[in-house]
């Protein structure tokens, strides 16, 4: 065994490998477009000739346009108090900002039913006021909040941990102003990591399910966004109409890999250590 | 400026920089706002039923196995996951193929499609009549609308955590480690077990907790390949939006609540195993 071959693994686990990922994954994947198209392009095209599919991709990216820019500027806000400053309780703040993720999709709509629902804490003072958040966009928005809050903040704490203040530090002392040296200094730093994370965070945003799921009340037309639209139409056997709204969402899902993959070698130094493969 | 200046070096990095209450108060705020009051609510509403009414809907038949089939299948997936994750992390950091990059992009699709879409495609793949699911039939197997059938959705959805956590580590790990074990003559059975494994068990323990905590949780890609019946292939999200539907909001947050602590209590655990074993001398 030459010296180079010292964990080296063998072809078999390569085999092993793509093989699983392969059935894992790619299968699933496959079949998404295979459903779709399985009665031909005609039948395919037909959910783009119902207007059901279009105020559901006009909700998606409406829930997204309001939920994203406010958790990217709540990432970048958070990554600033916890990277550039020390403080009691630190560790606490991120372990909040992380808790989302380790909350199930469900549950981080149920909180929202508990407060705004029939009975809810809140559910008197918004009924009083005229405001309807459960069962229309405000809900959605709120459960998507909750459910996509870690993403920006994630990327962006490790990455300007890693670089320090001095930069900030040294723009200041030269006179500039707090925000000319966020917009000259830090922002140029972190601007790859932060379109990182507002990547990722809309792709959640848009193809969230279980907590718009509980939130929403399924109106069609409504409050459907895109993958509750597929479930609707799933659920009433028209799996042609669920495959074909699916592919909307599978190819999302493959323009933000290509971007993402895009990002990570092409500014791999420029990304948090742990996204530099 | 001048008195930040003239500040001293000991405080130079905590304080000089502005924004740190706006910043600080911000954060708190829009946290408290978006995950802390809404958490409270799940925490304190459910005692509306009284202690006693709370555990009567925990220990349920209904509940206890909707809590034992997510927890359960959730177990075996993180388990499956971390065989396969830290084999494909291997392939990925220490061999050259082709299509190489190809196959690290692909890792991310459980975390970039939508959890809905993976549901019905998984369904349409292991249904009675789907392709996997005839060949399965063949055997006797049913795969979808069974306890497997959540099992597959949950390895699915928590395949990429292992590997994105084992991967970083493997890349780092250094490589006269290994040669120095070569060199003493261990084998390469020996070399895995006994110098790769160590170091990379904290990023793998890691990893499968990860992977266990999204699967207990996971709601959209289970639903449409569970089939749903209560006692036997109803997980636990699912039953809370059943108790939803019947306007039981104490109960739907009962359920919630105990999930949410046995998750902690799980979580606990894995974190005191971790620490057990790095201390010295336990780890062998």
């Amino acid at each position: 065994m030459s010296e180079k071959s010292i964990g080296r693994p063998s072809p078999i686990l390569l085999g092993i490998g793509v093989a699983y990922v392969a059935v894992l994954i790619l299968l699933p994947m496959g079949m998404v477009f295979v459903e779709a198209f399985r009665r031909g392009p005609a039948e395919y095209l037909d959910i783009f000739a119902h207007s059901d599919t279009w105020s559901a991709i006009r909700l998606t990216l409406l829930v997204a346009a309001i939920a994203v820019p406010l958790n990217a500027v709540f990432g970048v806000a958070a990554a600033w108090a916890v990277t550039k400053f020390d403080f009691p309780g630190k560790g606490l703040l991120l372990t909040l900002i992380d808790l989302p993720f380790s909350v199930s999709p469900v549950i981080s709509g149920l909180v929202w039913v508990l407060l705004f629902g029939a009975s809810g804490w809140l559910a008197g003072p918004m009924t009083s006021a005229n405001v309807q958040i459960l069962f229309a966009v405000p809900g959605l928005v709120l459960a998507t909040l909750f459910i996509t809050l870690p993403f920006v903040a994630r990327e962006l704490i490790p990455l300007m941990q890693e670089q320090g203040a001095d930069e900030e530090e040294a723009a200041i002392t030269l006179g500039a102003g707090g925000f000319r040296t966020f917009f000259m200094v830090t922002l140029p730093n972190i601007k790859w990591a932060l379109l990182y994370g507002v990547l990722l965070c809309n792709a959640r945003a848009m193809g969230e399910f279980g907590a718009v799921s509980v939130v929403s009340g399924h109106i069609r037309g409504q409050t459907n966004t895109l993958p509750l639209h597929v479930e609707i139409l799933y659920n009433e056997y028209n799996f042609v109409g669920a495959f074909a709204t699916a592919t909307i969402l599978a190819g999302l899902a493959i323009v933000t890999l290509v971007i993402k993959s895009g990002l990570e070698w092409r500014f791999a130094g420029e990304l948090s250590a742990s996204r530099r493969h | 400026m001048s008195i930040a200046v003239s500040s001293p070096p000991r405080r130079r990095s905590t304080r000089l920089l502005p924004g740190f209450r706006l910043s600080l108060g911000f954060t708190v705020i829009y946290l408290s706002l978006i995950v802390l009051i809404p958490l409270t609510a799940l925490i304190l509403r459910p005692w509306e039923l009284g202690v006693a009414g709370v555990w009567g809907v925990v220990t349920s038949p209904r509940v206890v196995a909707a809590l034992k089939l997510s927890f359960g299948a959730s177990a075996i997936a993180a388990a499956i996951n971390a065989v396969m994750g830290l084999i494909v992390a291997w392939v990925l950091v220490r061999m050259q193929f082709p299509g190489r990059r190809l196959l690290d992009a692909i890792i991310d699709l459980p975390f970039a499609l939508p959890t809905a879409v993976a549901g019905i495609a998984l369904t349409a793949l292991y249904a009675p009549n789907g392709p996997i699911g005839l060949w399965l039939a063949e055997f006797g197997i049913r795969a979808a609308y069974s306890p497997l059938g959540v099992v597959i959705a949950l390895t699915f959805v928590g395949f990429p955590f292992v590997v994105r956590a084992v991967q970083p580590v493997l890349e780092d790990l250094d490589a006269g480690l290994e040669e120095a074990a070569f060199t003493l003559g261990a084998n390469s059975w020996q070399r895995t077990w006994m110098v790769v494994l160590p170091a990379i068990r904290p990023a793998l323990i890691t990893g499968v907790s990860l992977a266990f905590a999204r699967a207990v949780g996971e709601y959209g890609s289970v639903i449409f390949i569970a089939g749903n019946l209560p006692l036997r292939t109803e997980i636990a999200p699912l039953l809370i939006v059943v108790r939803l539907e019947e306007y039981d909001y104490a109960g739907a947050a009962a359920v919630g609540l105990a999930m949410l602590s046995l998750s902690f209590l799980i979580l606990l655990a894995v974190n005191g195993l971790q620490r057990l074993m790095a201390t010295p001398g336990a780890g062998r």
